[in-house]
């Protein structure tokens, strides 16, 4: 295998467009790492503000903003724009920036796809946000879009949603074909698989996932689009269908989905604990071992998003208890991180701050998640705000608290510029402070029995919900900062160096910040790959 | 250009106009479900024709000039190889909706197993495979019979399975360099698959017009319809590839060595090949 290994750019001619052209044409990892986390960027405070305006009507019981019918919209709305759009697509910027850094890799293995990865994207997220300005307005079946509200009830904008479904679809496989096959083919030649960084490991999994589960989905949004217009019985009981078999078809998405969103923020606080604590990543293979037995249990699972629909007991038994084990590998994680930190000489900067912060909420967000995976339990929280405050727990302390700890990681690299540290805190606390003020008190609310996706509620809730509205303002405006610093970072400020954190490891720091425009033109030599790797810490 | 070096491909304007033909194929196809014009969708049509060609023919060009080494070689295999898993999942979405109805959602409209309750919805119903009476009949296209695995599906099967072989046939003419065999077995590849789609065809016209099988004749007809249909998609796709690869082995295309195109096309030639067995087994004899 490793014979033909040798990795040299061919001289570049024609690789220096200038103008609009140069960002709708590339080629290069690094700009369409950019173009992936600045679009992300946009849709995560497109989907905010849905949030907000949610957060606004449920300031106060009554209806004050909305119709509840638009309140449906902004429900669904929210969930497609923030998973589809803001947090997949920021996963894919990191992978697409790092993961030929780290391997030392040229580029990404297939360039072209990669430009057309991500330009499918802006054109998906105009015909899903057309909806608003059609009759009867935007999808408002839930982002779950379950049949029969989005086949017998749903309004027209419902066929531009399965239709940007279906092109989002093809982005993701594409990317993620063109992860797997970077990782498996353009890694530097001393580099063996089981020596590869964490964020690289965990992206190779997720990749697996993504190519496993988007085309189900495909499946059944088209099944959904029969249903609606050529006649079909899918999940129509009189015909001999069934509307719970769109929640199976979905459900095999969209469990394997939720992990796809979790791993690269795993291999992300992998690479970042260890650095802040100038130790190796404690139980470095059984992390590698536990994210394969978690992406390899999470197609297993996925009828525990379905206990309350009238499933048999045979398999509501099956489905808790895979469910239940899932914590295992996810407790050899949580196990393997707080290890890596005991005894280090810990620093706080920002990324640290991040990935602390990242392990404590995401293990909350676990915990609720076990009590909602026992089934007698779980009728009693099913489709209550508590489903709301767990899945907010994994999601945004989870996901996008693992995305911002990378932005603050590796954001010297990208730009050649240091943060605003003093900034950077502010951000921090202020976030981590306000988002459990936000989503805390939704457990509460729930378990006191508040359904959701209902956008008037009974008095006895007015109170968490005034609070939970306060934190979201708050959580929303602090993310004005993280803009603020961005922007700062990228027009200037102190010049990073080629390795901006004295414990970081891996090839990355080995190029200059920013690295040059094909980033490893030749690969790096046996020697700097096993100093950058593991064997050299242990 | 040393055949060492990884080709990093140069900034292309052919991706981003695949992406905006795409999309104005899906959004002006939604915009004529609900009666709009057919402009948008068919513009998108030529637009993704274009740029998808044009697309092509800068990597065969690419190709033509001896940029690839086998290391870019191995990412396209790579490449090509996931892409049919992802393909393999679609299917499975379609066969898992197969087996759920048949095994699980009407066995409990009917009255049986764990679910057996739903049978209090319609308690005329009997549960039956294939199903030519739906619960509620009167809202469906009750079809006279369901579709026999005699006749046309079997002969059809037999045409699909020879195409399997006549694709090897032609990969083995040009691993020897037999250029003139290698011509002939792609013809006949090509002309056996486009035969298929006609014959499915006509099969289509005989289930609405005989036996009032349509896609308004509940669950059977829906996955019947959606799996064959989805397939004939793929076989027409793989004929179109097959068409592209005779014209370029013609041109002289293609060394008995290197001849990634050319494996690309076959792969995914079987691949819809076994999808097929899968099909004529479960939705036609099942």
């Amino acid at each position: 295998m490793s014979d033909a290994k040798v990795i040299i750019l061919r001289p570049p001619k024609s690789t220096t467009l200038r103008g609009w052209r140069r960002w709708l044409y590339t080629t290069d990892h690094k700009e369409i790492g950019t173009l992936y986390l600045v679009f992300s960027l946009i849709m995560l405070f497109a989907g905010g503000i849905l949030a907000l305006i949610i957060r606004a009507e449920l300031f106060q019981p009554g209806l004050q903003l909305v119709q509840p019918l638009f309140y449906n919209s902004l429900v669904t709305m929210h969930g497609l724009t923030m998973i589809f759009l803001a947090i997949m697509p920021a996963m894919v910027g990191l992978a697409n920036w790092q993961i030929p850094l780290m391997i030392g890799a040229p580029d990404m293995a297939l360039p072209r796809i990669n430009n057309w990865s991500f330009w499918l994207l802006p054109f998906a997220a105009l015909l899903l946000w057309c909806g608003f300005l059609l009759p009867q307005g935007a999808p408002n079946a839930g982002w779950t879009f379950y049949a029969p509200l989005s086949t017998t009830y749903a309004p027209p904008a419902t066929d531009f949603m399965i239709f940007a479904i279906h092109i989002m679809g093809v982005s993701s496989v594409m990317g993620a074909i063109n992860i797997i096959v970077t990782i498996l083919n353009l890694r530097a030649p001393g580099m063996k698989l089981i020596d590869m960084p964490l964020f690289v490991w965990t992206w190779l999994i997720t990749a697996f996932l993504l190519v496993l589960a988007m085309p189900v989905l495909a499946g059944a949004a088209t099944m959904v689009l029969a249903d609606r217009h050529f006649g079909t019985s899918f999940f129509n009981a009189a015909g001999g269908g069934d509307p719970v078999l769109f929640q199976h078809i979905f459900w095999f998405f969209g469990h394997p989905e939720v992990y796809i969103m979790i791993l690269p923020a795993f291999g992300v606080v992998s690479e970042i604990i260890p650095a802040f604590s100038r130790k190796p990543l404690f139980g470095r293979t059984s992390m590698i071992y536990a994210v394969g037995a978690i992406a390899f249990m999470s197609v297993m699972v996925w009828a525990h998003h379905m206990f309350a629909v009238g499933l048999p007991v045979a398999a509501q038994v099956f489905f808790m208890y895979t469910t239940m084990l899932i914590a295992v590998p996810t407790g050899i994680k949580v196990f393997n991180w707080v290890a890596t930190m005991w005894r280090g000489s810990l620093t706080f900067e920002a990324p640290m701050l991040w990935a602390i912060s990242f392990i404590f909420l995401f293990t909350i967000g676990g915990f609720s998640g076990l009590m909602l995976a026992d089934v007698p339990a779980d009728y009693q929280y099913q489709d209550t705000y508590f489903v709301v405050a767990h899945l907010h727990y994994v999601l945004v302390t989870g996901s996008l608290f693992g995305i911002i700890a990378a932005i603050y990681y590796w954001l010297p690299k990208w730009t050649g510029h240091r943060y605003n540290e003093r900034l950077a805190q502010w951000h921090f606390w202020l976030s981590a402070i306000s988002v459990n003020v936000l989503f805390f008190p939704m457990h509460f609310a729930g378990l006191a029995g508040m359904p959701r996706r209902i956008p008037d509620y009974a008095l006895q809730f007015a109170d968490f919900n005034m609070i939970s509205s306060i934190g979201a303002f708050v959580f929303g405006l602090s993310q004005l900062l993280f803009v603020w610093m961005i922007v700062q970072t990228v027009r200037g400020g102190e010049p990073a160096g080629a390795r901006p954190w004295d414990g970081a490891r891996g090839l990355e720091w080995t190029l200059p910040s920013p690295p040059p425009h094909h980033s490893f033109a030749t690969p790096p030599s046996d020697v700097i790959v096993h100093a950058e790797g593991p064997q050299h810490h242990e | 250009m040393s055949k060492e070096h990884y080709f990093v491909a140069p900034p292309s304007p052919w991706p981003i106009v695949t992406a905006v033909g795409l999309s104005l194929m899906l959004g002006g196809f939604a915009v004529l479900l609900h009666g709009g014009s057919m402009v948008p969708s068919l513009l998108g049509v030529v637009v993704l024709l274009f740029a998808v060609q044009r697309w092509f023919a800068t990597v065969i060009g690419e190709n033509q000039a001896g940029l690839y080494s086998e290391q870019v070689n191995r990412s396209f295999r790579l490449g090509m190889g996931w892409f049919i898993f992802s393909e393999v999942m679609l299917f499975a979405a379609f066969f898992g909706a197969l087996f759920y109805v048949r095994e699980l959602a009407i066995p409990w409209l009917g009255g049986e197993g764990a679910k057996g309750a739903a049978h209090l919805l319609w308690p005329q119903f009997v549960s039956h495979w294939p199903l030519l009476e739906m619960p509620r009949s009167s809202d469906f296209d009750v079809p006279s019979e369901a579709m026999s695995p005699y006749g046309v599906p079997a002969f059809n099967t037999a045409i699909l399975l020879t195409s399997g072989l006549t694709v090897t046939l032609a990969h083995w003419a040009l691993k020897r360099n037999a250029r003139r065999a290698l011509w002939g077995w792609l013809l006949v590849t090509l002309l056996l698959g486009g035969s298929f789609v006609a014959l499915q065809l006509h099969e289509y016209g005989h289930a609405y017009r005989d036996l009032d099988l349509t896609l308004h004749s509940g669950v059977y007809g829906s996955t019947f319809y959606l799996l064959t249909g989805l397939h004939g998609m793929h076989v027409t796709l793989g004929v179109i590839m097959l068409t592209v690869i005779l014209g370029r082995s013609l041109k002289g295309h293609f060394t008995p060595t290197e001849h990634f195109g050319f494996e690309a096309v076959s792969w995914y030639w079987h691949f819809v090949d076994v999808v097929w067995l899968g099909l004529y087994l479960f939705v036609y004899w099942w």
